[in-house]
């Protein structure tokens, strides 16, 4: 048996009607990764890294092109089944950690838990052990509103790593914080990284970008540049 | 198969919670949009256990005194146009009867000095009918056979008649006028207590005169309508038949002279009007929840466009549209249901109150109270379909997009 892909792209296109016109967003992309890569995509607004992380996060398919994640091809699922691969094996985190507010850190932490069909006893137990891992161990039954930015990114991650997924998937987590409170963030990602855990991440910032072992550039569509960097 | 299922009791019992937070968290909409199916349900239950205790009441005590008689009113034929004296003999000489209450009425200006009443019911009667309500003589005697053979001006006066006429008085051996003729009274009796409604239908009369005497003050020597009390025992359709020959005979067999109904036919078409006028009520009442379910449709679409990105969120999270439409689906049907359930408990509060005051039974139906909980429960599924179902449809990249 051949040994699984754990993550491929090749020659994706992603084509939008747009008022009559096609933009096309994604030019024949074309991705590797090995599990525990820690990569950075770096593009300017409109460069196409929101439709590649869209299709990267299963929540987009590609017009044409293969893409193969833990070996399932992604373009071949309807729409139950790309959920439950989004379930399982990407974890989001957004740039204003998208939080419920009614919800507790645990309890936000456990939703995807819920759409897996865990029980609370599971739930619970998985969800304390993933915010003590992210150093909130004293913040679990509070509200998002009583964080603070950095805590509710922090929540958002662990959220993210909660059905331990092959890839976590950062939308600009630093953009909503401080730079010192960014670093903090940037740090937590350098140690899961560290711990195996494969993440990329898509910014504007080189900065930022420049956390990942390796960088691809996106620029109308096009990945530009690649190749690994000293981390 | 099994993680199918399971997957799904998780959704359902975490949808309960999230649901019941959100309506929750908006407390004074959530009222407000509640309050449309309360109102309804309300309204379903009160009319019909109200209706149902009404005519419950009135259906036993048309029971209750429909008991063995039958009521026969006469139309009459050219050549006779009512029964005698003598006919009605010949009907209380039946097998099956054990007796015939003649019922003449006058409508009556009644007088006593200068007091003048007008309105009053005044009923001849017979002694039969003195013998069946020789209880109800509280003072002064009955009338009897010889008032009847000698048309005597004699009556006996009702409660309400004392009343009106002889506050703090013995009216025994009173002058009273009826039609301008004067009438001795010799008795006092009470109304009955047990008739309530049905005596209201029924009417009962203040002032009662021997019948020969009212056909005599009507200037007739027939009567019109009459009742048939039947033997103990006797079968009521068996003694229609004897009862119709005998009518047949003494009106030559003319056709159409006469119509021997029994209470149980009265009580049939009682009983039919209270189901059309029910129907009537409970379809104002269901426009009312209809009404109710258009605003929950609305506030569910509202909630839906409000909380776009949370449903772009849990679909990015791995929620599958089932999950998110379930969601909302048992939004809005718990929302109709805690509607639904306050109506049940106003509205059978409302019926009961209703029920005292109208001095009739009141019964728990607990066919209106399933029919308002049912109601609530689809109104909740049926108008929550459309909003969970957009909601579920949405795009999660346009939802994130929402806000960020």
């Amino acid at each position: 048996m051949a040994e699984e892909v754990f993550f491929r792209m090749r020659e994706i296109d992603k084509i939008y009607p747009l008022e009559g016109e096609d933009v096309h967003a994604l030019k024949k992309v074309s991705l590797e990764l090995e599990e525990g890569d820690y990569l950075s995509v770096l593009g300017p607004s409109g460069s196409g890294k929101t439709t590649l992380m869209n299709i990267i996060g299963c929540l987009d398919t590609p017009t044409s092109g293969e893409y193969i994640l833990r070996g399932r091809a992604v373009e071949d699922l309807d729409e139950e089944e790309l959920a439950a691969l989004r379930n399982r094996e990407i974890g989001f985190i957004f740039q204003n950690s998208q939080l419920l507010p009614r919800l507790t850190a645990r309890k936000n932490v456990e939703l995807p838990l819920i759409y897996a069909g865990f029980g609370p006893k599971e739930r619970r137990e998985r969800a304390e052990a993933m915010l003590e891992r992210v150093g909130l161990k004293d913040r679990m039954d509070h509200l998002p509103t009583q964080l603070s930015g950095g805590q509710q990114q922090r929540v958002a991650i662990a959220r993210a790593m909660i059905c331990n997924p092959a890839i976590l998937l950062a939308d600009e987590p630093t953009g909503a914080l401080d730079q010192k409170t960014g670093a903090q963030i940037m740090q937590l990602f350098r140690e899961l990284n560290e711990e195996k855990h494969t993440v990329i991440m898509i910014t504007h910032d080189l900065k930022i970008a420049s956390n990942a072992r390796r960088i691809v550039h996106i620029i109308d569509g096009e990945i530009t540049e690649g190749g690994l960097q000293d981390a | 198969m099994l993680n199918a299922i399971r997957k799904k009791i998780v959704t359902f019992r975490e949808g309960a919670g999230m649901a019941l937070d959100n309506i929750r968290s908006n407390r004074v909409r959530s009222f407000l949009t509640l309050l449309g199916i309360m109102i309804g349900v309300m309204a379903v239950i009160t009319l019909i256990s109200t209706v149902s205790g009404v005519s419950g009441t009135i259906a036993s005590s048309f029971t209750d005194m429909g008991v063995g008689t039958l009521t026969v009113q006469v139309t009459g034929s050219d050549a006779k146009t009512g029964v005698t004296p003598e006919d009605m003999a010949v009907i209380s000489n039946l097998e099956n009867v054990d007796g015939v209450v003649p019922s003449v009425s006058l409508n009556g200006r009644v007088s006593y000095g200068k007091n003048v009443q007008t309105g009053v019911t005044v009923s001849g009667k017979n002694a039969y009918y003195s013998d069946l309500n020789k209880d109800m003589i509280v003072q002064g005697r009955p009338l009897n056979f010889i008032d009847d053979d000698n048309s005597s001006y004699v009556c006996v006066i009702s409660q309400n008649m004392i009343d009106q006429f002889f506050l703090g008085k013995d009216p025994i051996g009173e002058t009273l006028y009826v039609s301008g003729l004067p009438f001795t009274i010799v008795g006092r009796y009470k109304e009955d207590s047990g008739g309530g409604i049905a005596s209201i239908f029924m009417g009962s009369p203040d002032v009662i005169i021997p019948y020969t005497t009212a056909m005599k003050v009507n200037n007739s020597n027939e009567v019109t309508a009459f009742t048939v009390y039947l033997k103990e025992g006797a079968d009521s359709a068996e003694a229609k038949e004897e009862i119709e020959s005998a009518m047949d005979v003494l009106f030559d067999f003319e056709e159409d002279c006469y119509k021997v109904s029994s209470m149980e036919t009265i009580e049939e078409t009682m009983n039919t009007m209270t189901t059309m006028l029910s129907s009537l009520l409970a379809g104002i009442a269901s426009i009312a929840l209809l009404v109710g379910g258009i605003g929950i449709m609305n506030m569910m679409l509202t909630t839906v466009t409000e909380r776009t990105t949370e449903i772009g969120l849990k679909k990015a999270l791995g929620a599958v549209p089932g999950q998110i439409q379930m969601q909302f689906l048992l939004e809005s049907f718990l929302l109709s249901m805690i509607g639904g359930l306050l109506g049940v408990i106003f509205g059978l509060a409302l019926s009961y109150g209703l029920c005292q005051a109208l001095g009739t039974h009141f019964t728990l139906n607990w066919g209106a109270v399933a029919l308002g909980v049912g109601f609530s429960a689809a109104v909740g599924i049926i108008f929550g379909w459309a909003p969970a179902r957009k909601a579920s449809r949405l795009n999660p990249i346009d939802a994130l997009r929402a806000v960020t």
